[in-house]
């Protein structure tokens, strides 16, 4: 159990049902609210000194109001009474000019959280500023003393957050919640031969000492630079490719984008009407993990109070449900999925294969490790993106590649997953190892 | 009354905050040594107004307000901010910022008068500049003509955008100024679909200015009908070829090459840091002798343009590259003194929340002497790229790409048929010395751009005539 500042939580949600109280007075018919206020600190070092002290102080609270079926919202950051009366005001008044729509509303009623579970997302860190400082300059001499082809740094850094979030709605749904966050990185660049890389890692949790050490980071960023030096094109051509954990969680993200309500109702998907129908490979399962403790995607209710549920997304390749929020559900006459705001701790059941099985299972082909571009088109799902990463032959990574693209279309590449590790990336939203693609193009010199 | 008095009097007067306050903050920062300390306050006022499904859905508007204080010692930089503009917050922030001058070694303080500068947009407020109905006439107007079009359009969403931003920005040498910035846009997206088969396609532009710029010669509704334009071209698109090929960038947009290909790489911190794959190349050939690109705060009424930048420094227009030649890095204060050369007005960040550094404002390339028809037959075999999503860069090793979202094959000097959207990959300090022809069309993008840096997003501009560069490698999916 982890303690919460109840007084300031209660402080909070009044301020909530003021918001509310307030659109009712000024004659809307429903509404929902939120607040938030978050704390921290930023510190970051370069070259053995500290850089920059960052102290952050945000607050935010908005408000959207219903007069009948038609919306509006507003939003600001004074938490002043006559604030919240203007604030109040303005929902009002774009929802006066804004058209009836049918499927506007609050959740429905039995949907909402009635239980609270503890997540065990709270863990302050009672970070001073010169621990802070310590903490990076030991992380950055790390990773600069770690090779001598590392010769400059983008700084080593830490960030510490807590806030606290309250929700409410003119259905008597009223909770709010303190969590923290805390995450420390490392950047540094080097160079052999008039090549010049740069690489980082970070480390990021709930509680401040679940992170990696700060020496370990250090020296994974610098592990990673020095592996990337000398980095050549390759040559046009079809070949094999893995996605390393980091990556792969991108692909995974793309999936979520096309069977999301949004994408669905809008036909902007190039997964439309695939309910029940076979989108991967029959060994994969992907689903929603939401309670887990402690964890960074966990949350009882979604962003507008509607319980979130453990379920299977994707069972043996199939398609078993969308990622809805109440809207999107009345739009396709189904029921949300309590994905207001996104999916929680989105899980790819991985296999029995760690990265270096996975290698050998590549045998030749590509491993990328790093993706630039947005160049996914999410209707056709035709997907082009620019990569770096390795080349590997008969299991054994050969040499760093940059400077090439990788292509194909989503739909297809899913199909052709041929197998999923188990060096899961524990750092997102979502969690699966690293993922091995049949083939796809690759342009290069 | 002026813009000094007139951002005072909505920033300042409300939280019951007077100049002689200010002094006071400013005073504490001042303390102890530092060689630049400053108070950033901001107000901004935002509205959106969105239309899907042939309806007006939803609108918002907010309102956030806060100032920021930061005091710099040597390269050290010490930062707090708070929503709350009150004497008392402000300087509990200042005295937290000012533990940073102990760690720095203060180097000298040498004092800068500001100079005039010019005006490049009027101190409007978009939000008033149209009645909330006559906003929701014009999207239901946009919807109902684009519908018009096509009998194959499916979806239309048109979204309107307003920023009224009003900033102040208070200097360790006493100086206080001003600036009101306006920002509008508009975007228009469709979804077409033939026999299963869909497509999308969008438009936008935008200015600093009021929204009556959407109404002028019906500018929306050409976004609509381009939108519409580039969803038809993609229904027949092929697939695009992949490997190394001549490339011919059309005008206007595609100058996101120049953002992310050398933009980025001449920002001044990097280059300060020697993290860039442009550090210490000022005056090394990095172009073409066709190439002459600048980055240029001062065009009237761009996105990208802005009177003075975030930290009071007038913007300019500025020579990266002249005949291929690296002039210079785009600068903020601290870049500037610790390389030894003066602030371009290139000082941004997104809001009193976030610190200033060196950011792009209008980045474009100067037209050169080819018709651009005559570009288009000198090449036997290659890619003809029109449109552009997105880009990205690594400042490090150079590398960037960009997404083409309307391309086509150029074969025997004729343009034929369009091919799938694909991302472009290239090596910045390189790609444009191999630039072999510059197009006479200079066109500047229709003011959409949003630049993002470390967190941190600000609009930008930019724009370039048409021009070939002589291999490139093009990402699509026919090996
Ligand atoms: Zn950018």
């Amino acid at each position: 159990m982890t303690v919460q500042n109840q007084e300031e939580i209660n402080r909070l949600k009044n301020l909530v049902q003021d918001l509310l109280d307030e659109s009712k007075k000024q004659g809307s018919t429903s509404a929902e609210a939120g607040l938030s206020v978050d704390n921290g600190l930023s510190v970051t070092a370069r070259l053995g000194e500290v850089e920059t002290i960052e102290h952050h102080c945000d607050q935010g609270l908005s408000i959207t109001v219903y007069i009948g079926k038609k919306k509006g919202s507003a939003s600001t950051n004074d938490f002043s009474s006559n604030s919240i009366k203007e604030t109040v005001k303005a929902a009002c008044s774009i929802a006066s000019f804004s058209s009836e729509d049918e499927f506007a509303g609050l959740p429905d009623q039995e949907r909402l959280a009635t239980e609270f579970p503890d997540l065990d997302r709270n863990h302050p860190w009672n970070l001073d500023v010169d621990t802070a400082i310590d903490l990076t300059v030991e992380c950055e001499d790390a990773a600069r003393s770690y090779h001598a082809d590392i010769n400059n740094s983008e700084g080593a850094s830490i960030d510490s957050h807590q806030g606290i979030r309250v929700l409410g709605n003119t259905l008597g749904f009223l909770q709010g919640y303190q969590a923290t966050r805390h995450s420390m990185g490392c950047s540094v660049l080097g160079e052999r031969d008039g090549n010049m890389q740069r690489d980082y890692w970070y480390s990021i949790s709930r509680k401040a000492e679940k992170l990696e050490s700060a020496k370990d980071i250090g020296m994974m960023a610098a592990e990673r630079t020095i592996k990337r030096l000398g980095a050549r094109s390759l040559t046009t051509r079809q070949s094999p490719v893995l996605y390393s954990a980091e990556v792969a969680s991108g692909l995974i993200g793309s999936l979520i984008g096309a069977i999301s309500g949004g994408s669905l109702y809008r036909k902007s998907s190039f997964l439309l009407d695939a309910l029940d129908t076979q989108i991967l490979p029959g060994f994969i399962r992907i689903h929603e993990q939401p309670h887990l403790k402690m964890a960074l995607g966990s949350s009882v209710y979604d962003s507008e109070g509607v319980s979130t549920i453990a379920r299977d997304i994707v069972s043996e390749g199939v398609l078993q449900g969308y990622v809805l929020a109440s809207y999107s559900a009345r739009k396709l006459g189904m029921q949300s999925t309590g994905n207001a705001g996104g999916v929680h701790n989105l899980t790819v059941d991985s296999g029995d294969n760690d990265f270096a099985a996975m290698l050998k299972q590549l045998d030749t082909g590509l491993l990328v490790t790093e993706l630039m571009g947005q160049g996914v088109n999410r209707v056709t799902g035709d997907y082009s993106r620019g990569a770096s990463g390795f080349w590997v032959e008969n299991g054994q990574i050969q040499y760093p590649v940059e400077e090439i693209t990788i292509a194909g279309n989503l739909k297809d590449m899913y199909k052709n997953i041929v197998s999923v590790g188990n060096d899961v990336d524990y750092r997102g939203n979502i969690r699966t190892g690293s993922i091995l693609i049949e083939q796809m193009a690759i342009a290069g010199e | 009354m002026d813009t000094l008095n007139q951002v005072k009097q909505s920033i300042l007067t409300p939280y019951g905050m007077q100049e002689k306050d200010i002094d006071k903050i400013m005073d504490s920062m001042l303390s102890v040594p530092v060689d630049n300390a400053d108070i950033y306050f901001q107000s901004s006022h935002f509205e959106s107004w969105s239309l899907e499904g042939g309806i007006v859905k939803e609108g918002s508007h907010s309102i956030e307000q806060g100032a920021g204080v930061r005091v710099v010692s040597g390269d050290k930089t010490g930062f707090a901010y708070s929503d709350r503009i009150e004497l008392s917050v402000l300087l509990e922030a200042a005295n937290n910022v000012k533990a940073i001058a102990r760690q720095g070694q203060n180097t000298q303080n040498k004092l800068e008068t500001i100079p005039k500068w010019n005006r490049y947009y009027e101190s409007v407020n978009p939000l008033k500049s149209l009645a909330d109905q006559e906003k929701i006439d014009l999207l239901r107007k946009i919807d109902i003509e684009t519908r018009k079009l096509d009998s194959r359009i499916e979806e239309v969403m048109v979204s309107l955008v307003g920023v009224h931003e009003k900033i102040l920005v208070a200097n360790q040498d006493g100086s206080l100024v001003a600036d009101i910035r306006p920002l509008t846009r508009m975007s228009v997206s469709v979804i077409l679909e033939e026999n299963g088969k869909r497509e999308q396609g969008s438009m936008g532009g935008g200015a600093r200015t009021e929204y009556s710029y959407f109404l002028d010669q019906d500018k929306a509704l050409e976004y609509g009908k381009e939108a519409v334009r580039q969803a038809i071209v993609n229904l027949d698109a092929v697939d695009a070829p992949a490997g190394n090929m001549t490339v011919v960038l059309g005008p206007g947009w595609p100058g996101i090459l120049l953002h992310e290909a050398i933009g980025h790489g001449l920002e001044g911190d990097f280059n300060r840091k020697g993290t860039s794959a442009f550090s210490n190349k000022v005056g090394e050939r990095v172009a073409s002798d066709l190439c002459t690109v600048v980055d240029d705060g001062t065009l009237e009424g761009r996105r990208g343009s802005l009177n003075i930048d975030d930290e009071g420094t007038p913007t300019e227009k500025t020579v990266l590259i002249e005949k291929g030649i690296l002039k210079g890095y785009m600068q903020d204060k601290l870049n500037a003194r610790l390389m030894g050369v003066k602030s371009t007005g290139n000082g941004r960040r997104e809001s009193y929340a976030h610190l200033p550094m060196p950011r792009m404002t209008n980045t474009y390339m100067l037209p050169g002497s080819h018709n651009p028809v005559e570009i288009i037959k000198s090449v036997k075999k290659g890619l003809y790229a029109k449109n552009f999503g997105g880009g990205q860069v690594d400042i490090t090793s150079g590398k960037f790409v960009f997404s083409a979202s309307e391309a086509y094959l150029i074969e025997d000097g004729k343009i034929t048929c369009p091919v799938k959207g694909a991302t472009l990959i290239g090596n910045g300090p390189e790609v444009l010395t191999k630039v072999s022809m510059v197009g006479d069309d200079l066109e500047l993008d229709a003011g959409v751009g949003t630049c993002g840096k470390e967190g941190q997003s600000v609009p930008v501009g930019v724009g370039q005539p048409t021009i070939k560069i002589d291999g490139l490698t093009v990402g699509g999916t026919n090996v």
